[in-house]
């Protein structure tokens, strides 16, 4: 569960990136986070990651206030939460296995379970023949589904994702939505930002429309 | 929910990275471990000097004596008297009496003024003490106090030593001890800077990676521990190699020491780093890199926010 209310986000350099939003998506849901370039959406995943705090209002996720969270309670909200990024943050010297493990390696799960969960995403994301590559070695669709892995692979309550299909061609960016509605279907909070409006259309979930910072549409479960 | 073993093997699994960082830059590495050694060693060398010194007085100050002239109206009964409750002090190693007798039969004997000694009447010696004192309580406070006692008696005329130099030698180390002190907590300095820079270095080269370590979840702890292991074998490395230097020194130096101990007829031997001293030395040199690790990554880690 995420919730927004009368949020504002103001950038050092006096840019009003958030305009009072306000909005809630439920345990379980997929929305899509739509809108210009330059309208904000990046802005609200960051204050779901705790990239960035909200210069006013409150963000609530899975009930918590994240604003009372304290700065070393920080690293173990974002084990529980699964990100995704256009350009992917890959670790290019590490194998694709090594990369995928990154989120079980920073928690104290065992050897054996990172092995068995990382394997299991491998699979998930259809890789297994390719867990001792290099990122380079990978195609671009291929390393968005590495990092699509390891978002997942410590098992998140949430997934987000800031435009995972920006370079990738429709097709491909089509497979790729596929994989995160197969983890919606498992009870994962799915939230992508993204400017493909005909995969919005084509995948018909809720959109959370945003323009110039503010909220245009689709603030409540429809 | 964390296991030992777990634990055990996520640092086993840091320090090993660490070690792979060092090899995998073998140049960069030799030369900062070159210049922390180097830091090391100037203080351990000023340290061994001071000890070999102390050590050589040491087996001088065996040699010094006191003797004691007594007044010539003192008995020989009371000589001995004396002689023996001078060997009771602690202080004591050797106490020989010579009586007035024995000295004049020595003088005549090796001054070769045999014939004119004939001519005196009576004999104008003193009974003489002669006392060594036990090596380990050669040190110049006992002497002085030695010296103090024996004066005290009344039938002593006069106590001789002659300990001025050892005196004034001792002062010297003291001095020494001094500078290796402040050379010490300056190198030490010296050296955290080093490792703290390399660290710096080393944050900013893996910029990217801590970036993404923390977006998925990395604590501060877990970055840092990587930097730590660097940091502390650095200063592992170092010491060791800054042992390799002492004992090069040592050997290259020793030849040269003991002929110069043999002119001065002196038993020295030149004394290296004992067991204690040499852990001292790596252990010492580890924490040094680990704190200065600790300061470099507490200075620049928590500036590395993920980003997006
Ligand atoms: N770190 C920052 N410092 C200053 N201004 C920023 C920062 N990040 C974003 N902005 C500004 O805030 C506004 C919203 O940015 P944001 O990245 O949220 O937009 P977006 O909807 O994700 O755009 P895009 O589709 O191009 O990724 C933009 O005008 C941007 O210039
Ligand atoms: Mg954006």
């Amino acid at each position: 569960m995420i919730q927004f209310e009368h949020v504002f986000k103001r950038y050092p350099n006096g840019r009003e990136a958030l305009q009072d939003v306000s909005f809630r998506i439920d345990a379980g849901e997929f929305v899509f986070l739509t809108g210009r370039s330059g309208a904000g959406k990046s802005s609200v995943l960051k204050l779901v990651a705790l990239l960035e705090r909200p210069t006013r209002g409150s963000v609530l996720v899975n009930g918590q206030d994240t604003g009372s969270l304290p700065a070393r309670a920080i690293p173990a909200y974002r084990r529980r939460l699964g990100i995704v990024f256009q350009d992917h943050q890959l670790l290019m010297d590490r194998p694709v296995y090594d990369n995928i493990a990154l989120p079980l390696m920073v928690s104290d799960t065992s050897y054996r379970d990172i092995d068995k969960r990382v394997r299991a995403a491998l699979d998930q994301v259809g890789l297994r023949a390719q867990e001792r590559a290099l990122p380079l070695e990978l195609s671009v669709g291929e390393q968005q589904r590495v990092g699509i892995a390891r978002a997942v692979v410590a098992r998140p309550t949430i997934l987000i994702a800031d435009e995972p299909t920006g370079n990738l061609d429709h097709t491909l960016a089509r497979d790729v939505m596929q994989l995160f509605a197969r983890f919606q279907e498992v009870g994962v909070t799915v939230v992508i930002a993204t400017h493909d409006m005909a995969l919005v259309r084509e995948f018909g979930h809720r959109e959370l429309h945003i323009d110039e910072g503010r909220l245009l549409g689709g603030a409540s479960a429809s | 929910m964390t296991s030992p073993f777990t634990y055990f093997a996520r640092h086993l699994q840091a320090l090993l990275g660490a070690l792979g960082h060092l090899l995998r830059q073998p140049l960069g590495t030799l030369l900062s471990i070159a210049v922390i050694s180097l830091a090391l060693t100037l203080p351990a060398c000023l340290y061994l000097l001071v000890k070999n010194a102390r050590a050589a007085t040491g087996s001088i100050t065996e040699a010094i004596e006191l003797t004691i002239y007594l007044k010539t109206d003192v008995s020989l009964e009371r000589a001995r008297q004396l002689a023996d409750s001078a060997r009771a002090r602690r202080e004591a190693g050797r106490v020989t009496l010579i009586s007035a007798d024995e000295g004049l039969a020595e003088f005549r004997k090796y001054s070769g003024f045999g014939a004119a000694l004939e001519a005196l009447q009576g004999n104008p010696l003193p009974h003489v003490i002669s006392l060594r004192p036990r090596s380990d309580r050669a040190d110049p406070s006992s002497i002085a106090s030695l010296q103090r006692y024996l004066g005290s008696w009344p039938e002593a005329d006069i106590v001789q030593v002659d300990n001025e130099w050892v005196r004034r030698l001792s002062a010297l180390l003291g001095l020494l001890e001094r500078v290796f002190q402040v050379f010490a907590a300056l190198l030490a300095f010296g050296v955290l800077a080093i490792i703290g820079n390399a660290i710096r270095l080393e944050i900013s080269a893996r910029r990217a990676e801590i970036e993404v370590t923390k977006l998925v979840g990395g604590s501060n702890a877990y970055v840092r521990r990587p930097f730590l292991y660097l940091g502390g074998l650095y200063g592992l490395l170092g010491a060791a190699l800054a042992a390799l230097w002492l004992i090069a020194l040592a050997a290259a130096l020793e030849p040269w020491l003991l002929q110069l101990a043999r002119l001065y007829g002196s038993g020295f031997q030149l004394v290296g780093l004992t067991t204690e001293e040499l852990g001292g030395l790596l252990g010492g040199g580890t924490l040094l890199g680990l704190l200065g690790a600790w300061i470099g990554a507490a200075r620049h880690l928590s500036r590395i926010e993920p980003r997006q």
